[in-house]
């Protein structure tokens, strides 16, 4: 269950950046490829943030999906998992989106 | 709380115990004169554009200095519980023993059995017990190789807790990341966790002596993994009778600084 550390680090992130300032609304992008649930992390979210200037935070997830472009023939294709393979047979792809981990923006009192 | 794991950082253990000179003092005071009005608190976006885990890549990037300063290859060895990697080890360690120096990083969520095992052959050995954590991060190698002080050129083999989707997030600073599955686990696992075999510049397959009593499809594995991973390495050995340990070995020499 490695999003309660996910959940911790964008709190250590935010709190490193904002520092006491209260934090009203945090957005993350997380890919669909990444290895991390965003449903958990949104679970997650309020256990961690509590007694954190994040406290009360709503918590926006974007997830980008997956697009990949073969090695072999140049393609560009979508993908929902990492088993993918280009519709030439290749499996030597290059991600383009889908494992992004960032936090995007926050929003807090002015 | 530790730095990236939500556990708190005093369930993770390092043993043996280092002693640690630094006091932790925490006087700062915190005053909010703000007023409290009935209207809508005026916010402002900020955008910060930072990659979640930045703060464990960063000390990740200074570990990975600190063994490029002193010459020390450092591999992560990464599997599902059971499938050999502390055998494995142990193997390495007696037969390589006498042309490397080899010392050991142990992750477990409990006990020190491991670091014992290891002990046992001869070579330097520090566990580092995760607590509720289901990995390794950056930091927790950084403070177990403080203990473990490695001498230099020499390798360090980091076997990190057995999971097969956690570890494969977490940057320790290494040089080289090994997947261990045994064919006791079934040939879907590239399959089920792709992340992770993505994630490995080699894969071992281990217990290919018990290919003969067990329903393992070697092709769908080596299919599996390649899926996953195009062009990845893999091994298939046995760390009990040593079949195909040889490949392990070069492959290992092959990466000494």
């Amino acid at each position: 269950m490695h999003e309660m550390a996910i959940t911790q680090s964008v709190v250590q992130a935010v709190c490193d950046r904002m520092g006491d300032t209260p934090v009203r609304r945090v957005c993350l992008e997380i890919g669909t490829l990444s290895g991390v649930v965003a449903d958990s992390v949104q679970f997650c979210f309020e256990v961690i943030t509590a007694g954190t200037p994040l406290e009360g935070a709503s918590l926006e997830i974007i997830q980008p999906s997956g697009m990949a472009r073969c090695r072999d023939c140049g393609a560009e294709f979508a993908l929902d998992d990492l088993l993918v393979l280009c519709e030439c047979g290749s499996a030597n792809r290059e991600l383009l989106a889908g494992e992004e981990l960032r936090i995007r923006e926050v929003e807090v009192l002015a | 709380m530790c730095a990236t794991c939500g556990c708190s950082g005093d369930t993770i253990l390092v043993y043996p115990e280092h002693e640690h000179g630094h006091a932790h003092e925490h006087s700062h005071e915190h005053e909010h004169g703000h007023g409290h009005g009935h209207q809508e608190p005026q916010t402002r976006t900020v955008t910060l554009e930072q990659a979640v885990l930045a703060r464990n890549d960063a000390l990740a990037e200074r570990n990975r200095e600190w063994f490029a300063e002193h010459g020390i290859l450092a591999v992560n060895l990464m599997s599902s519980p059971g499938a050999g990697k502390t055998t494995l080890l142990e193997r390495t360690i007696r037969e390589l023993g006498v042309e490397l120096q080899v010392s050991v990083v142990e992750g477990d969520q409990e006990t020190v059995l491991d670091a014992d095992r290891i002990r046992a052959t001869g070579a330097p050995a520090v566990q580092i017990n995760t607590g509720s954590g289901c990995h390794l991060d950056a930091q927790m190698l950084a403070g177990g190789l403080q203990t473990l002080d490695p001498p230099d050129s020499s390798v360090v083999l980091i076997e990190n807790v057995g999971n097969l989707v956690c570890p494969a997030l977490f940057d320790l600073g290494e040089q080289a990341r090994v997947v261990i599955t045994s064919v006791t686990e079934g040939a879907e696992k590239p399959r089920k966790y792709p992340q992770m075999f993505r994630a490995a510049d080699l894969v071992l397959l281990n217990k290919i002596d018990l290919l003969p009593y067990v329903d393992f499809d070697v092709a769908a594995f080596l299919e599996g993994a390649r899926r996953a991973n195009p062009g990845v390495e893999v091994v298939q050995l046995s760390a009990t009778t040593g079949d195909g340990i040889g490949d392990w070995y070069g492959w290992l020499r092959a990466r000494l600084p």
